[in-house]
């Protein structure tokens, strides 16, 4: 097992002919199980085209309809990206995961609040990964998202991380020592997302195919912190913790929109002590998130 | 991205928010004009800086002759004002704002931001205006209300009536800043801000409420469908080196130790910047070179970092995910020419065709030091610049 997406896991890409589009779902098609899992595409003016033998259709409703797929993958520019998002959802799919970069604070915040409202008045809830994040892979079945697939191995570590390049290189320790992983999630460096570290977490701790986690967090925000404290409370496998940014003045935007230090409490170190406090393995050294987590098993 | 206070209190005026009459100025002899128009016996002259504290740091000076506007006018344009948010050399103050004199009676704050964890925009005021609101969340955190805004439906007539009447502003101005706090709210939302501060907003002595000061950042990926905000841009106020590397699409922060370092992602190059520091070194500076690090964004993050005289060392830190090695290899390579590089450099690379990336440097002929670890990496640079 793994947590969100397995082999059997049907897929509809928003934004396929786009070039970022083609670029990831070609190598997503490439990896595992991707021909059978990539069945879909959504451009309303290239309805009834296929690429790299993927149908199009004009909307994620007709596509779901069409496929019965469940996921959708969103590599929508910014400007339209909340929108995409919010088609998935008014579409009733299972998980969404918005790899889109640079979308407005505002238009996600609204999006946000359309999508609890929806869920509020008893509809269907849909998950959202991201955005601005890498996607999520399960090794040797299915992999969403823009990673190097080439650098995972399957097996029962799960990661979930806000940087992309952080997680893979947690994931390329893991595979040099031989310990392959479960799922590694990206939940994305903007300051207005979907899954949290906390919702990956409670998922890891049910999966019984997951043994151990690294959790990978930045400087700025409440979530690392958050999700540390339901951990101490119920996480029943051990963690290791990292936190980036121990060097980042405070004030200025370390790249991710959300890597922003604005009070006290969200600098890493705040964050780091919180994360010991609670139980994990903590390292100060991103180069030993591997070894750390090899001498818990 | 900032703006100057003079523009934030233009955009709030724009939405409603009572603000004292000013003139904008860059001269001294403008700065009188402007005192003269203004009229009246009391005027206050301040400095225009991005950073805040800028009354602590002697920026800003209550007149009371033209004489007066005069002096201090002189005295601050062209001073480097030092305040606790420019660092020890300060910024050179290029614009002054001339304001009429305001009747202080009372001092409040109010502001609106985006709170992540309920994804909500909170609405927040205290009856503590006029002083560092992170010093009176500290000591005094019951003195903040808070309410948190649904966007879907805004700030409603009662949210605004009870945060105003929470900090104790009188009965009979209640209705004005009301008024006023919906149209912060609105001016917050309508132009993407990330944040919109008034600090002080002060009660007169004829119950008048008045925004005394305006700051506000704006979400730099809502800029291009702010046209008006974008033309707000002050290219003064910012690191001339985060200007030039943000027209090739690179993440730059300057700090200030002597071990440049070019990384893709921002995760990874805050880790990187950590490891430098874990082993003994302090960087230079945060550079995230993105996804697409083609060999014309690698040689302009190789000058932008040489840009800095600090700089006695590079570490590059890639993870080759679709981006390959062989690729940054030859850009690292043609970089290092280009620039003619003379101080030791370091190349820690890793994922896609890694062998071949790091065979590539070796075949170079150029001096350039390979690591396998970021660990490894971090201590190599930080021997070199030693």
């Amino acid at each position: 097992m793994s947590i969100l997406i397995n082999k059997d896991t049907r897929v509809i890409t928003q934004g396929i002919t786009g070039k970022t589009g083609q670029f990831h779902t070609e190598k997503c098609q490439e990896y595992a199980n991707g021909k059978a899992c990539f069945v879909a595409g959504v451009n309303p003016k290239k309805a009834g085209e296929s690429i790299f033998d993927i149908p199009i259709y004009a909307s994620v409703k007709e596509a779901k309809q069409e496929t019965g797929a469940t996921v959708s993958v969103i590599y929508v520019p910014p400007a339209g990206a909340a929108d995409a998002i919010w088609e998935a959802v008014e579409a009733e799919l299972d998980l969404v995961i918005c790899i889109t970069e640079g979308i407005p604070v505002r238009d996600m915040l609204l999006v946000r609040n359309k999508m609890k409202e929806k869920v509020a008045r008893g509809g269907k809830e849909t998950l959202l990964l991201g955005p601005n994040c890498p996607g999520l892979i399960t090794p040797d079945e299915i992999k969403i998202g823009i990673m190097p697939g080439h650098i995972h191995k399957k097996g029962r570590i799960g990661i979930v991380s806000r940087s992309g390049t952080l997680t893979y290189e947690s994931v390329a320790q893991l595979t040099e020592l031989g310990i392959g992983q479960s799922s590694a999630v990206g939940i994305g460096g903007d300051p207005i997302n979907g899954l949290k570290h906390i919702d990956v977490m409670k998922m890891f701790n049910d999966d019984p195919d997951t043994d151990a986690v690294i959790m990978i967090g930045e400087i700025g925000g409440p979530d690392e912190a958050e999700a540390a404290y339901w951990c101490k409370k119920h996480m029943k496998k051990p963690v290791v913790g990292f936190i980036a940014g121990v060097t980042a003045p405070a004030g200025k935007r370390m790249g991710h929109a959300g890597a922003l230090i604005s009070g006290g409490a969200d600098t890493a170190e705040a964050k780091l002590a919180i994360m010991e406090e609670c139980g994990f393995k903590v390292t100060r050294n991103p180069s030993e998130m591997g070894r750390l987590l090899k001498s818990l098993l | 991205m900032k703006i100057h206070e003079y523009q934030g209190k233009e955009l709030l005026r724009k939405y409603g928010v009572n603000v004292p009459r000013g003139v904008f100025c860059a001269s001294v002899d403008d700065a009188v004009k402007a005192a003269e128009t203004l009229s009246g016996k009391v005027w206050v002259v301040k400095a225009q800086i991005h950073a805040g504290g800028r009354g602590k740091g002697g920026g800003v000076k209550v007149a009371k002759s033209l004489d007066e506007v005069r002096q201090y006018a002189s005295q601050i344009l062209g001073m480097q004002l030092v305040t606790h948010q420019t660092g020890p050399e300060g910024q050179k103050v290029r614009r002054l704002l001339i304001e009429e004199g305001a009747d202080i009676r009372k001092e409040y704050y109010v502001a609106a931001l985006t709170d992540r964890a309920s994804q909500k925009v909170v609405m927040m005021a205290s009856s503590e205006g006029g002083m560092d609101i992170e010093e009176v969340a500290h000591a005094t955190p019951e003195k903040i209300l808070k309410v948190f805004v649904d966007p879907l439906t805004g700030l409603t007539d009662g949210q605004a009536r009870e945060l105003a009447a929470g900090i104790g502003i009188p009965e009979a101005s209640l209705p004005q800043a009301v008024t006023l706090l919906k149209g912060l709210y609105t001016c917050y939302m309508e132009t993407d801000a990330s944040l919109a501060e008034i600090n002080p907003l002060i009660l007169e002595g004829n119950g008048t409420i008045k925004a005394l000061d305006a700051k506000f950042n704006f979400d730099d990926n809502a800029l291009y469908r702010q046209e008006a905000i974008f033309a707000y841009r002050d290219l003064d106020e910012e690191d001339p080196n985060e200007i030039e590397a943000s027209k090739f699409g690179l993440a730059y922060i300057s700090l200030d130790g002597n071990i440049g370092c070019l990384v893709n992602g921002a995760g990874l190059a805050m880790a990187t910047m950590d490891t430098i520091k874990l082993f003994g070194g302090e960087p230079a500076n945060f550079l995230d070179v993105g996804g697409g690090a083609s060999t014309e964004k690698v040689t302009e993050a190789f000058k932008i970092m040489l840009g800095n005289k600090n700089v006695k060392g590079i570490l590059v830190n890639i993870f080759g995910g679709i981006m390959k090695c062989d690729t940054i290899a030859n850009g690292v390579i043609a970089a290092v020419k280009e620039t003619h590089l003379n101080v030791p450099l370091v190349v820690r690379m890793k994922g896609t065709n890694e062998e071949l990336g790091k065979q590539l440097l070796k075949e170079s002929g150029l001096p350039i030091i390979s690591a396998d670890t970021m660990a490894e990496a971090a201590t190599k640079i930080v021997a070199a610049v030693q």
